[in-house]
């Protein structure tokens, strides 16, 4: 594969159907992210993997009904129709088996996923039998399967990412309030309910659309990974879905695009690998919640508690046992070396019982209870009240507090 | 079914998926109580890449590199969906189901580059396993389970999972305290001097343990279907959980006898001749076992938000 | 006013002087994320006493409780059970954490959760025998529970809850008991018999540390008070501490609601 090969298929230029799959998987993804990030944020991110794996006995049973009846097995509207019917199944049994029993969520979805791909797996051997060892390619629901897809196909994949979407955004505002607020939208007269219904609805389109590309296994993928990978970004409910969409349409694009290049890059896993990769360059590096910012918050955090507590303890002659709070201050220049207070670590400290002195009476006072919310052993009292009232405060001091 | 073909062509299929039933059935009592269930299914996907890499390093299909490289991928899984829920402090769902999602991936594209095709290694085996498959050439009837010579010949998926049982049974009663004591009530544990880290992490390492050696002798579906179904109606049927684990034991077993069962003989009784997939079997079974405790359990429901006041 | 600040009333306990105390503190500071929940705290809890942790909600008391148990890692501070690092303390201490804290749909019975406490007897395998059926059913009938012993935890209510952690603690057989608002949520009969348990424990010379949020039973059910609100505010006596200035200095502009519960 050369360089000039995959600037083709990010150009679309490797021929009709490659070009349809890749836009279908570019408008399936965004649908996929944006639809996600309303069942990330409602905590509900895997029941997707209890509806993706519930597809399959549908896709089997499909099979067989149709040769049954005489007619091709493999036309993949029926089959879309069987696997929309068996994971709609599947999250009845789900909702049935949290609200009637004692199980919890997550087991009712490890039940429900297990179970109905195990059945699945039964059709499938049924199936193989009937065909009498003549592939019936619904091996390729799997693990999705691209390369040799008939026209057809291609046009209904790329027809039914733009119809998931159009969906995504009809239903985005309802959706953001259901999902951000559940109380406050039942209160303004909304059909909570049936909000949730719909979102599930949508995620089983999107499953099901998505069979044929990524395969029912890793389908999930497009449905967590891209809000996952956006609530990194932001902390708004808009901006998670629009970020998560983004990503999942990248993803989708960039996954097909690249797997047309050659024949041993299938289609689903270099999608996933595409969407995994953008959640690694968030989790590490986003600003906010990335782990590195946040690392670098935490020492600078630990750094000016130790340093505080140090200097309340020169400040009012008490030993400091703690090796960490003596190296900081040493590296700051508020000891020397043998422990003793340098002239400015001897002004700092003074300084810092002074403020400590202050937030203790302001914290006593009724009248500034909203400054004292603020109070957490680090702010400078200067940098909340003006100049005039710490004068006030300093006027209930002891006078041989303030020196 | 006690005919002459039924030591060598039943008996060991039989054997081995009740233990790998039980065996995954114990640790998956636990992990239902921690709220921790589908831990079993992230495991199960990540034994995928797990074994196509021990195939890449090894260059050769034999079980030991396979498990101890799956072994390798569930810990590193384990590991990383806690890394993730901590540091990005991220639900735990959501961060097993990138986790588990990508590692897949990663191992289907490594096996599509890589040529397995000429080795006996591809994806459908993983889920589903071949278990039927299993069989004893050399035993010729009860009497061969005596004679020295005929065990030998014994699929090595047998012992290999039987050794497995017997680890995780001794591992369940050695520290069961530990584990209930952990389970109910973290913060007591740890006031009482118990590593509750260290026994979350052992719990998981075990179950993908079991996990691992299941999946070799008959695929991932009916490694998440026992992690999960048999508890789950063992919990229906009890408040106890010594109660819960002996429930849980019965129905695994149960799923795997009659699953095995249903899928060698029920198509034959329906007047089909060829069998379906007895590890599908078994999950379906396990499933409807389910619904029916969940249907009738004596304890199906909460006890009942305790009364204030 | 008295000015009673972080680390700044009183000299520090001499290093020798911890082994006095069944529980001390010092430079104590817990975070959550950038916030800290309790800042350089120093706490000594005196032995054969009922101490009374007060302070307003989110004042950190139950963090407090938390770290001196080592349950979350402090960001520095020192914490010692009689002068002795607590690991090599914990079959001296007892805690009794809050009832939210736990599942109650988990499957077990009441006396299988007394028998929890006799972990360090018991050990890994030991087997439970008649005697230890009988401490536990001892310490359930303290609590006045002994008929629900073989009742599954969930059909509990919240104050009979509240009985079997205590049952619990006092089969630990320590020095020391911890408890996080034992008297949260519960009916008067409940808090009527955990003080009476307390106040036998004290009668033993146990020491007994309490998390405590209603302002009016202070005064009837302790003798001392630490009052906490991010950092320290007062320690001492009831007599000494549990007074108007510092009650303010703790509780701020929040004093009035808290003491309109209080019947005084």
């Amino acid at each position: 594969m050369t360089g000039s090969t995959i600037l083709d298929a990010l150009t679309l230029q490797l021929g009709y159907n490659a070009s349809l799959v890749a836009v279908g998987a570019a408008l399936l993804g965004f649908a996929a992210g944006a639809t996600g990030s309303f069942l990330y944020l409602g905590k509900r991110a895997l029941v997707s993997d209890a509806i993706s794996h519930a597809t399959l006995p549908g896709v089997g049973l499909a099979f067989i009904v149709m040769v049954t009846l005489g007619g091709d097995g493999r036309a993949l509207p029926g089959l879309l129709a069987g696997s929309a019917l068996s994971a709609a199944a599947g999250l009845l049994c789900v909702t049935w088996l949290t609200t009637r029993t004692r199980l919890s969520e997550d087991a009712a979805i490890g039940a429900v996923l297990s179970v109905f791909f195990g059945l699945g797996i039964v059709f499938l051997t049924i199936i193989q039998a009937m065909t009498a060892g003549r592939q019936a390619g619904l091996e390729s629901f799997l693990l999705g399967a691209t390369a040799g897809m008939l026209r057809s196909e291609a046009l209904t994949i790329a027809a039914g990412g733009a119809l998931v979407l159009a969906l995504t955004l009809l239903l985005r505002r309802p959706m953001t309030l259901a999902s951000f607020d559940p109380d406050f939208a039942t209160a303004s007269g909304l059909p909570v309910r049936r909000i949730g219904l719909a979102m599930m609805g949508l995620a089983l389109a999107i499953t099901v659309v998505g069979l044929k590309i990524v395969g029912l296994i890793m389908i999930v993928a497009m449905l967590i990974i891209p809000p996952v990978a956006a609530r990194f970004w932001t902390d708004r409910v808009g901006h998670v879905v629009l970020i998560a969409g983004v990503m999942g349409g990248v993803s989708g694009y960039t996954g097909a695009a690249l797997s047309a290049t050659a024949p041993d890059l299938p289609t689903g896993p270099i999608i996933v690998l595409v969407a995994f990769a953008l959640f690694v360059l968030s989790l590490l590096f986003s600003p906010g919640r990335g782990v590195l910012a946040a690392l670098v918050r935490h020492r600078r955090h630990q750094a000016r508690v130790h340093v505080r507590q140090g200097l309340l303890a020169l400040a009012q002659g008490q030993p400091i046992y703690e090796h960490l709070t003596l190296r900081l201050m040493r590296r700051r220049g508020l000891i020397r070396p043998d422990g003793v207070a340098t002239e400015a670590g001897r002004a700092q400290a003074a300084r810092a019982l002074l403020d400590e002195r202050r937030w203790q009476i302001l914290r006593a006072d009724p009248r500034h209870e909203a400054a004292a919310a603020r109070y957490d052993g680090l702010t400078p009292l200067e940098t909340l009240l003006t100049r005039d009232q710490i004068a006030e405060l300093d006027r209930t001091l002891k006078p041989e507090a303030v020196t | 079914m006690i005919g002459a073909e039924f030591v060598p062509l039943s008996l060991p299929p039989l054997l081995i998926g009740v233990c790998a039933a039980i065996a995954c059935a114990l640790p998956g009592n636990f992990l239902l109580l921690r709220r921790q269930a589908l831990i079993g299914d992230a495991i199960s996907h990540v034994v995928l890449p797990g074994i196509v890499l021990a195939f890449l390093v090894t260059g050769a299909v034999s079980a030991w590199p396979m498990m101890l490289g799956a072994g390798f991928a569930a810990v590193l899984a384990v590991v990383l969906i806690e890394t993730i829920r901590r540091v990005g402090r991220i639900e735990p769902g959501a961060a097993m189901g990138v986790v588990f999602t990508a590692m897949f991936a990663g191992g289907v594209l490594l096996l599509e580059q890589s040529d397995t095709s000429s080795v006996h290694l591809d994806v459908q085996h993983a889920l589903y396993g071949s278990l039927e498959s299993l069989i004893w050439l050399d035993g010729l009837g009860w009497a061969s389970l005596l004679d020295p010579q005929a065990l030998r010949g014994l699929p090595p998926e047998l012992p290999r999972i039987a050794l497995t049982l017997i680890f995780v049974s001794a591992f369940t009663a050695l520290f069961w305290r530990p584990l209930k004591i952990s389970t109910f009530d973290e913060g007591f544990a740890r006031t009482l001097g118990l590593p509750t880290g260290l026994i979350g992490l052992a719990l998981v390492i075990v179950a993908a343990i079991a996990a691992v050696a299941a999946f070799d002798a008959v695929g991932s579906i009916i490694v998440i279907a026992m992690f999960i179904c048999p508890p789950a109606a063992a919990r229906m049927m009890t408040n106890r959980l010594e109660a819960q684990i002996g429930w849980s034991v019965g129905f695994a077993t149960l799923s795997a006898v009659l699953g095995y069962v249903l899928a060698g003989y029920g198509p034959l009784w329906l007047g089909y001749a060829n069998a379906v997939s007895a590890a599908g079997m078994i999950a379906t079974v396990s499933g409807l076992l389910l619904a029916r405790a969940a249907g009738f359990g004596p304890c199906r429901t909460r006890a009942g938000a305790p009364v204030e006041g | 006013m008295t000015l009673t600040l972080a680390a700044a009333d009183g000299r520090p306990a001499p290093a020798e002087d911890l082994a006095h105390f069944p529980l001390a503190i010092r430079g104590l500071t817990v975070s959550y994320g950038e916030k800290p929940a309790v800042f350089s705290v120093d706490a000594s809890f005196h032995p054969g006493a009922m101490t009374a942790i007060i302070g307003p909600n989110g004042a950190g008391k139950s963090t407090l409780l938390k770290a001196a148990l080592g349950i979350v890692t402090p960001l520095s501070g020192q914490i010692t059970c009689y002068g002795r690092p607590l690991a090599r303390q914990r079959e001296r201490i007892a805690y009794v954490p809050q009832r939210a804290s736990v599942d109650w749909d988990f499957p077990t019975r009441v006396i299988d959760v007394v028998l929890m406490g006799l972990y360090r007897q018991l050990g890994l395998l030991g087997r439970v025998r008649q005697r230890h059926l009988d401490t536990a059913r001892a310490c359930l009938d303290r609590v006045g529970m002994a008929e629900f012993a073989t009742r599954q935890i969930g059909q509990l209510s919240g104050g009979q809850q509240q009985r079997v952690f205590l049952a619990r603690a006092l089969a630990q057989g320590a020095d020391l008991y911890l408890l996080d608002e034992p008297f949260a949520g519960v009916d008067a009969a409940t808090e009527k018999a955990i003080i009476a348990v307390l106040k036998d424990l004290k009668a033993q010379g146990k020491t007994v540390v309490v998390v405590h949020h209603d302002l009016a039973t202070v005064r009837d059910y302790f003798d001392r008070v630490f009052l906490i609100n991010t950092t320290r505010i007062a320690e001492g006596t009831v007599a000494e501490a549990f007074t108007e200035t510092n009650l303010q200095a703790a509780y701020g502009g929040r004093l009035a609601t808290a003491q309109m519960g209080a019947a005084v």
